[in-house]
């Protein structure tokens, strides 16, 4: 397939990106996780399992973390059933021989929140802890929540494949957010909200300097009464008091997580459409990374328009279609007509979408981009996965 | 041409993440300022969309003049307005309107409390947007020169989200039990749960998205919220004849009769060209393929549905006219 040809216009002077090479990725044993970001929708479970998958039939020893899955997808890799453990995923090519595997899990959110007081807590106190309703509310939506689990179950993966040595490679998908950059915010979002003056003010209402806000904790409660209902900040109060005993173990951990993320091991990827929403998002995120000191694999650009092969501009296309109407006589005028008009829709496409990649690359220049197209079909099982894999890997240099 | 939804003051729009809620409520919000109406468009998720699809600057917790309507039929079109809802200062507002707080209105803020609250409980937190949402169908006589709109649409959070966040009193039930909250809840239910509101659905024609509205208008039902439409979006062209797609798709086309028929369209024919157009065709046949089964589905939904094309340059001001104009010629607004 011809990837590019000749242009005139704005889009001679082409910044091209350099190309990501993801069988060096995925091959280099330095490679201990592979983390899958982007805004909602782009293709990040898909690329996360075609990498996996292309992993493993490469020879690692791979684990693939998916959050809500598409359900034909789930079914195909046999993880449908929620379990929250790792499933070996039958109907792999070639992995045995060169020594490869491939388990594949699906995130439940409330259930590793619940398993993560469990292990902090006594079990009178987890009691306590689960069954109020701020916890409840919290541990099913708080804005953050599915995040942070994600980020725990890594940490749990990543201890137990280093006891066991049952895995090598670790590859996380994330949570269909609006903005990719919820993932690493999610951490410190916890935090912040546990050393809020106001969870400090619960705890510890009569201590030193804090006597003078008492005065205010009480208008505060008192005002907060009124208007929620005394019972609130009951429920509040016994919430805060029960969770104290296991903040610090959740701070703890969520340390160490984002400590893994920065370790030289870790790759992020960040997958985006090639749509300008999700490709400011894709260099928000970019640019956080960096800031982070986290370590950035490249850019998948994922579903993009293929360009159609020929010389043929959109307005030509679309003039000739016009003509072919007006003058064509035979049978197939309408079909042939119509092959132009689809011709002129996916040379816009494409046009837009190198500009949109190409202003990218302007201002993120060293961030390695694969391309990947769209398929014609939806990718839900093995087949599918790849395809997608060696669309991935298979850049032009 | 009359709209589907004559007596609804209040319209949702969800729809999973990125389908395009956004643009869809735009694009509504214009259809329904024609005709000398008054609209309000709301967001609620902090992220200035509207803002940057009508290019202005961020908005604030203020209703601004946006836009003018779409014109319909030469009669005058009405205006456009919009509010960046945010739960502190719906809270804040909430507060001056209904308490004379004082002291402890400054105390709640200082000591992070709204944060914590809203953090904690985000029941309490979709109180407070919805509060808002709620005060501008039905305008609080305190609420001094208010403009009262002829219609409210909501860009609204995400299929997953949407029956909690409209099904206030239930999330809260849990949390506040008693109090004016409590209270302010159940009558807003009264209003979301009537005819005068609808939760539309916004989808492109892909299976999850599908799945999720299905899903979405399920539980809409069970939670006796009133479903409204479901918009497919983003439809990719139809240009190829039914009757040519299935030979496409097995690549049956008679490459010959294309050949002679560009030849005759003065097109410099190479076979390049050709095979890049057989290729194209297959892949459009097959995605067509999905596509209509997908389609069968949201006609099988039970409620009326509404096609957007995609537009292959993107969305600007302009283009969302052209939504506005496809929404109401298919009797949406
Ligand atoms: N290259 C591709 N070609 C065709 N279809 C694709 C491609 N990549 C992904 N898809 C399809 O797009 C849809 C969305 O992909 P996916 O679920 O991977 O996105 P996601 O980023 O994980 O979404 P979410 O944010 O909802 O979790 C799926 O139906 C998938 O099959
Ligand atoms: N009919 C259309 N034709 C072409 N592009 C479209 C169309 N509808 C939406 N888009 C584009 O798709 C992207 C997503 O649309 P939009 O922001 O409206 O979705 P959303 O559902 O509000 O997303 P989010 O879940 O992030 O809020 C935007 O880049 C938008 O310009
Ligand atoms: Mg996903
Ligand atoms: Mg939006």
């Amino acid at each position: 397939m011809t990837r590019t040809h000749p242009r005139v216009g704005p889009l001679v002077a082409r910044t091209a990106a350099a190309p990501l090479d993801v069988d060096a990725l995925l091959d280099d044993p330095g490679t201990g996780i592979i983390v899958c970001c982007g805004s909602g929708g782009v293709g990040k479970t898909t690329t996360s399992a075609a990498l996996a998958l292309r992993a493993a039939e490469r020879g690692r020893k791979v684990v693939v973390l998916t959050i809500d899955p598409a359900r034909r997808l789930a079914q195909s890799m046999g993880i449908e059933a929620l379990d929250n453990t790792p499933r070996p995923v039958a109907g792999l090519v070639g992995a045995a021989d060169h020594g490869g595997s491939l388990d594949a899990m699906m995130l439940d959110m409330k259930r590793t929140f619940d398993e993560v007081v469990e292990a902090q807590a006594s079990p009178e106190k987890a009691r306590q802890i689960l069954e109020n309703p701020f916890y409840v509310a919290l541990s099913s939506s708080f804005a953050g929540t599915q995040e942070y689990m994600a980020m725990e179950k890594l940490g749990q993966l990543q201890r137990d494949a280093q006891a066991a040595g049952t895995y090598d490679l670790i590859v996380v998908d994330t949570p269909p957010s609006r903005s990719a950059l919820d993932f690493l915010d999610a951490p410190e979002r916890l935090s912040s909200f546990l050393d809020g003056r106001f969870v400090r003010l619960l705890l510890a209402p009569a201590r030193g300097p804090a006597r003078i806000m008492t005065a205010g904790l009480g208008l505060v409660t008192g005002a907060l009464s009124k208007i929620l209902g005394g019972q609130f900040i009951t429920d509040l109060q016994t919430f805060v008091a029960a969770l104290d005993t296991v903040f610090g173990g959740f701070r703890a951990r969520a340390q160490q997580t984002y400590a893994l993320l920065q370790a030289p091991g870790t790759a992020f990827l960040v997958v985006a459409a090639p749509e300008a929403d999700a490709l400011r998002e894709a260099a928000y995120f970019v640019e956080r990374l960096a800031e982070d000191r986290m370590p950035l694999a490249g850019l998948v650009v994922n579903r993009a328009s293929p360009p159609p092969q020929g010389e043929l501009s959109a307005d030509e296309a679309m003039a000739a279609a016009t003509r072919l109407r007006r003058d064509g006589a035979s049978a197939t005028a309408p079909l042939t007509a119509g092959l132009l008009r689809l011709h002129a829709d996916r040379q816009r496409m494409v046009e837009r979408e190198a500009a949109l990649r190409e202003r990218f690359a302007a201002a993120h220049p060293s961030v390695a981009t694969a391309v990947v197209p769209a398929l014609a079909g939806d990718v839900h099982d093995l087949a599918g996965l790849r395809v997608v894999g060696e669309l991935l890997a298979d850049q032009p240099s | 041409m009359s709209s589907d939804w004559p007596g609804v003051r209040l319209h949702v729009v969800t729809g999973k993440g990125g389908t395009g809620k956004s643009t869809v409520a735009a694009a509504l919000a214009l259809a329904l300022a024609a005709q000398g109406k008054d609209v309000l468009l709301c967001e609620v998720e902090g992220r200035q969309g509207i803002a940057r699809m009508f290019d202005v600057d961020p908005l604030p917790y203020a209703e601004r003049r946006i836009a003018t309507g779409l014109v319909s039929n030469g009669a005058p079109a009405g205006v456009v307005h919009a509010l960046h809802i945010d739960a502190e200062s719906a809270l804040m507002e909430y507060l001056s309107m209904y308490y004379r707080l004082g002291r402890a209105g400054r105390a709640l803020d200082r000591f992070g409390v709204i944060e914590f609250a809203t953090t904690i409980a985000p029941g309490v937190r979709d109180v407070l947007l919805t509060g808002k949402v709620y005060e501008a169908v039905q305008r609080n006589s305190r609420n001094k020169g208010a403009i009262d709109y002829d219609a409210v649409v909501l860009d609204a959070p995400p299929t997953g989200r949407i029956t909690p966040f409209l099904n206030v009193s239930d999330e809260l039930a849990g949390l506040a039990k008693v109090g004016p909250i409590k209270n302010q809840a159940d009558t807003m239910m009264t209003l979301f749960r009537s005819p005068r509101t609808a939760v539309h659905f916004v989808t492109v024609l892909e299976e999850m998205p599908v799945q999720e509205t299905a899903d979405g208008i399920a539980h809409l039902h069970e939670a006796g919220l009133p479903v409204g439409g479901v918009v497919v979006n983003q439809v990719r062209p139809r240009d190829l004849r039914v009757k040519d797609l299935a030979a496409a798709r097995k690549g049956g086309l008679d490459r010959g009769a294309i050949r002679s028929d560009l030849e005759v369209a003065g097109v410099e024919v190479t076979d390049g060209l050709v095979d890049g157009l057989l290729d194209q065709a297959r892949d459009h046949a097959i995605r067509r393929a999905l596509e209509d089964a997908q389609r069968t589905l949201v006609k099988g939904m039970g409620v009326p549905s509404y096609e957007l094309p995609r537009l292959s340059a993107g969305i600007d001001l302009g283009s969302l006219y052209e939504l506005a104009a496809a929404l109401r010629d298919q009797g949406m607004a």
